[in-house]
């Protein structure tokens, strides 16, 4: 039972961690020393499509290097769900960048060097990399992310489109995006006798042990993964990547431990991308706004490996009640690096396209673009709709675009909708009463950085009613009780869930030690719920050089129970941050020719700096979503970048009365317009 | 990356073996080390040698010595007052930690950041002479509109440098053939058919000071740059201005692009239209449009034109308005 005194839930504690990673105490998966340590450096394809023949290494350069591996002489592999993870196990490359050899050394430099100078004999074959809604190899996938149909459809969608007042029908596209985490991939890997150990840096400890188990032929119990902290993923550490299976198999071979850490370029290749898409949506509409029909086409890629959808359309499915609704998506496999998850898929780019046309949509009907969407909003949203706009100061607004002006600056305001779903996902955890040291909560969950770790002490502390200080969290090692992976926007509900249940088994039972599964009542969980919010932006155009700015950003929410003000604050702005970044700055460039994202680097893949970030700001409803979890919470790792990007876009044509289509929207495409 | 011997320069005429070069600030050269693009053998690491000065001329001017810290030098009172435009170039460019370490020569002589160049297994004609240049067919999108070749592209990434352009600087160079003196505008060089030299250096010559003239238009001078983020991204067109207005008319008139070129681009044709016409916006975009006629953009690169034109006239216009 929650003991109604203790009110650590709700309360804006500190990050537990912070001080450790301030002052550098804290370890990420590269940092923990080894005796005899040797160290990997992957060399990539040069070319995106071939075969190939032979590793020849310099002999000047061998004088550090422990062995040179590559499919001539690399130890096999068993078969994993995943093909990138068959490393170095065949002569075919299916795109550039993939790992063809590694090189491991006594010396990080060492390593890298003779890695540099290596040659490759490669046959090269042509290759197809660039997407195109009218490709010939196109097909309707089996599923799409998140194993869901690749098409649906309700009504009549093309009469109800026919016979419409008003329509749009527009294309929106959106490029690769490239997740770039603080801290790249990493692994130090170590055999102790038959078992593997592995500081890794992922997002699911469990997980990438099982994985791990498959490839090297071991039960999921001899592997052991150690992910205490983690700098960040973004999606791209939610499964096991190359960089640990290489790194196990170098320490396999030279009987050390091996540290493989990706170099920055290596984070646009190997451990997967947003993929880009390209959206027509259609939308039917009464002259006063009520939705009649929606049809949202998606084309998008995948590699010859491996077949990921990315699934704009999905969103769709469930923003807004219409009766005659289609959604569909084909993919092209390319020789391409494999598409993953990466922050809202699905959501993050298809809400682009959804609100802004909605938006353009509203300009047709001459409706404010915030009644418009209340005529279709559930309670929830509406909510968000409402308040966000008394917050952000959204009434009286001139709907008309360009007519706003100061000094070189056009100044335009913009809206949309968010959402992501609310997930959990089965989890145990354990709780151990330590006496006069308190007590002990472990779960293999992963900490990216979010709070996960503060936030479990603080469901714990309730449920045991004691102060957090009487808690110790033991996380981020798959030796603990098994836990889902972090993502998916799914941690709190289904770890906390899992703490929850065992605090409560041990206070009920008295003993002194309990352990909860929750398989069972999240098998029993609503299946369809969803957490809702509103973006506002203004952002302002420089008149002279088509510069963008955000001014304000402001995101209000309908996430169920906030249990951390402080950590919720940082995962929304976060969100919204990288939202900035979708919209304004991110863009992997593709060079046709080489097959290359030519940008690899984070000189040249933008982000939003410290200065492109001014007002922003995030609220939330805080009201229980009870019948979801024992917290009451929703997810909110995601949201934040579902809706956000194409608040902005809005703003800029409201701005400017240029509609950019294209993300992201910079100077060079509006400049020619403005 | 490869291994490489490091020493201290003890003076000016210690000369440089083959497969020897200077090491100073290290911002951009230790970069292209990592990458295997720079695989120098011996590093000179002339940040020791008394060249960290900002003083004085003896007829006017000042000379900045070659180690002086971007940071400083931004900060520097006479150049905050005699010559903002180059204060504000300065601190246009990099983070403030980049501008802690990079120093005066070491940002002329940094090189471009061309995405091709900047990885060494793509073909690059700057770093591999005769592999091509994939740029012109493939992302071009802050590569060269102007002064480029069938060779190369490359922009040149300095913010600084174009203020020194515009300003008539003179680099001041020590070598094992003596010391000599060139015009900022002569140190880098266009690509032509060899791509792979950047500038008029010599094997072995150091940049030692960089020379800013009396120049009285420069008091009232400006640096604009446009980019693709607020802050910690390279120019994607850049301004730097000085101008003397009497009687409304242009009377005195310095105008260099940036991230146009392979150089600092100075606008001589611009100012030669400049001077003595009536100093109106009109005027200010017939003079863009003189420079901006050579201009050949490809396809992905036309905004350029468009956005030197524009940063130009309002660059300008400020400049007019701004009486102190």
């Amino acid at each position: 039972m929650t003991n109604t005194l203790s009110r650590a839930v709700g309360s804006p504690l500190a990050r537990l961690e912070g001080p450790a990673k301030v002052s550098g105490a804290a370890r990420y998966a590269a940092e923990y020393p080894q005796d005899q340590m040797a160290y990997a450096w992957i060399v990539p394809s040069p070319v995106p499509r071939g075969r190939l023949d032979a590793v020849l290494t310099d002999p000047a350069e061998e004088d550090d290097v422990l062995v040179v591996l590559w499919h001539g002489n690399a130890p096999h592999l068993e078969k994993s769900d995943d093909p990138e993870l068959a490393v170095l196990q065949s002569d075919r490359i299916a795109y550039r960048g993939q790992p063809v050899a590694l090189v491991v050394a006594r010396t990080l430099e060492g390593a890298r060097r003779a890695a540099q100078v290596v040659q490759l004999d490669i046959t090269a074959e042509d290759h197809d990399v660039e997407l195109r809604a009218d490709h010939p190899d196109l097909h309707t996938p089996d599923e799409v992310v998140p194993g869901v149909p690749a098409d649906t459809a309700t009504g009549d969608v093309d009469a109800a489109l026919a016979t419409a007042p008003a329509t749009v029908d527009v294309t929106y596209s959106t490029p690769a995006l490239h997740n770039n985490p603080m801290e790249p991939h990493a692994t130090i890997a170590r055999w102790d006798g038959e078992d593997l150990v592995l500081y890794d840096s992922n997002q699911h400890p469990s997980g990438i042990a099982k994985t791990l188990g498959t490839v090297f032929g071991l039960p999921a119990e001899r592997v052991h993964v150690i992910a205490e902290h983690i700098g960040g993923g973004f999606g791209s550490k939610g499964s096991a990547r190359p960089n640990a299976v290489l790194a196990a198999m170098g320490s396999w071979v030279t009987g050390r431990p091996v540290q493989l850490a990706l170099p920055r370029q290596a984070m646009f290749s190997m451990v997967g991308h947003r993929a880009p898409t390209v959206q027509r949506i259609r939308i039917g509409a009464s002259l006063d706004g009520e939705l009649t029909a929606i049809d949202h086409e998606s084309w998008t890629q995948t590699s010859r490996l491996f077949e990921f959808v990315e699934s704009p359309g999905v969103v769709t499915r469930s923003m807004y009640p219409v009766p005659n609704l289609r959604t569909s998506h084909r993919v092209v496999p390319l020789d391409v690096p494999t598409p993953r998850w990466m922050r809202g898929p699905g959501e993050a780019p298809g809400m682009v396209a959804l609100e802004c046309a909605l938006d353009e949509l509203a300009i047709r009907l001459d409706l404010d673009p915030v009644e418009l969407r209340a005529r279709s909003a559930n309670p929830g949203y509406l909510s968000c709709l409402r308040r966000g706009a008394e917050r952000f100061g959204w009434s009286g607004r001139d709907n008309r675009p360009r007519q706003r002006r100061e000094g070189d600056w056009w100044i335009g305001t913009g809206m949309a909708g968010a959402t992501y779903p609310a997930n959990a996902m089965p989890s145990t955890a354990r709780v151990r009463a330590l006496g006069h040291d308190g007590y002990e909560v472990a779960i293999g969950a992963a900490d990216l950085g979010t709070g996960a770790r503060t936030i479990l002490a603080q469901i714990a502390a309730d449920e045991l009613g004691v102060p957090v200080d009487d808690v110790h969290i033991r996380i981020g090692d798959s030796t603990l009780p098994v836990a889902s992976v972090a993502g998916g926007s799914s941690g709190s509900a289904s770890w906390g869930w899992a703490v929850t249940g065992a605090c409560r088994a041990l206070r009920e039972s008295g003993d002194d030690e309990a352990t909860f599964d929750t398989t069972e009542l999240v098998g029993k969980m609503p299946t369809d719920r969803h957490a809702y919010g509103a973006h506002f932006a203004e952002v302002r155009v420089d008149a002279v050089t088509g510069e963008v700015r955000v001014s304000r950003l402001f995101g209000m929410y309908d996430t169920g129970r906030i249990l951390n003000p402080r950590t919720a604050r940082s995962q929304f702005i976060g969100g919204m941050v990288m939202g900035i970044g979708m919209a304004l700055h991110e863009e992997s460039v593709l060079d046709p020719a080489l097959g290359a994202w030519v940008n690899h680097d984070l000189a040249e893949y933008h982000i939003p700096a410290h200065a492109d970030v001014e007002q922003i700001d995030a609220e939330w409803l805080d009201e229980p979503a009870a019948d979801l979890n024992p917290m009451g919470a929703k997810g909110i790792g995601e949201i934040g970048i579902v809706g956000s990007p194409a608040a902005i876009v809005n703003a800029v044509w409201h701005a400017t009365g240029v509609r950019i289509r294209d993300l992201p929207v910079r100077l060079d495409k509006l400049l020619p317009s403005l | 990356m490869k291994t490489f011997e490091y020493r201290t320069a003890t003076g000016l005429a210690d000369g440089l073996e083959p497969g020897a070069v200077f090491l100073a600030g290290g911002t951009n050269l230790v970069d292209l080390m990592k990458l295997g693009v720079a695989t120098p053998d011996v590093l000179v690491d002339v940040t020791r040698l008394p060249l960290d000065q900002v003083t004085e001329l003896p007829g006017g001017g000042v000379r900045i010595g070659s180690a002086v810290r971007n940071s400083d030098l931004a900060a520097d009172r006479r150049i905050r007052t005699g010559y903002p435009v180059l204060s504000q170039a300065l601190l246009a460019g990099a983070s403030g930690q980049l501008r802690n370490m990079a120093t005066t020569g070491g940002n002329l002589l940094q090189r471009t950041r061309c995405r091709y160049f900047m990885d060494a297994t793509m073909p690059c004609n700057k770093h591999l002479p005769g592999s091509g240049c994939p740029a012109r067919e493939g992302d071009h999108r802050n590569l060269a509109v102007l002064g480029g070749s069938d060779a190369c592209i490359a922009t040149h990434p300095s913010d600084m440098a174009v203020a020194l352009a515009a300003l008539d600087a003179v680099v001041q160079i020590d070598g094992p053939a003596g010391s000599r003196s060139i015009p900022v505008t002569d140190l880098h060089r266009l690509p032509g058919d060899t791509p792979e030299r950047d500038t008029a250096l010599e094997h072995g010559e150091l940049i030692t000071a960089v020379d800013l003239p009396v120049l009285p238009v420069a008091a009232r001078s400006a640096y604009r740059k446009a980019r693709d983020r607020a802050s910690y991204a390279f120019a994607v067109g850049a301004v730097a201005a000085a101008l003397e207005v009497k009687d409304g008319l242009v009377h005195d008139v310095r105008l260099a692009f940036g991230a146009v070129a392979p150089k600092p681009w100075r606008a001589l044709a611009a100012e030669q239209a400049l001077r003595g016409q009536p100093a109106t916006r009109e005027s200010f975009l017939a003079a863009a449009d003189a420079e901006l006629a050579a201009a050949q953009p490809l396809r992905d690169n036309a905004y350029k034109v468009t956005l030197i034109r524009n940063l130009t006239a309002a660059t300008l216009s400020a400049l007019t308005g701004d009486v102190r």
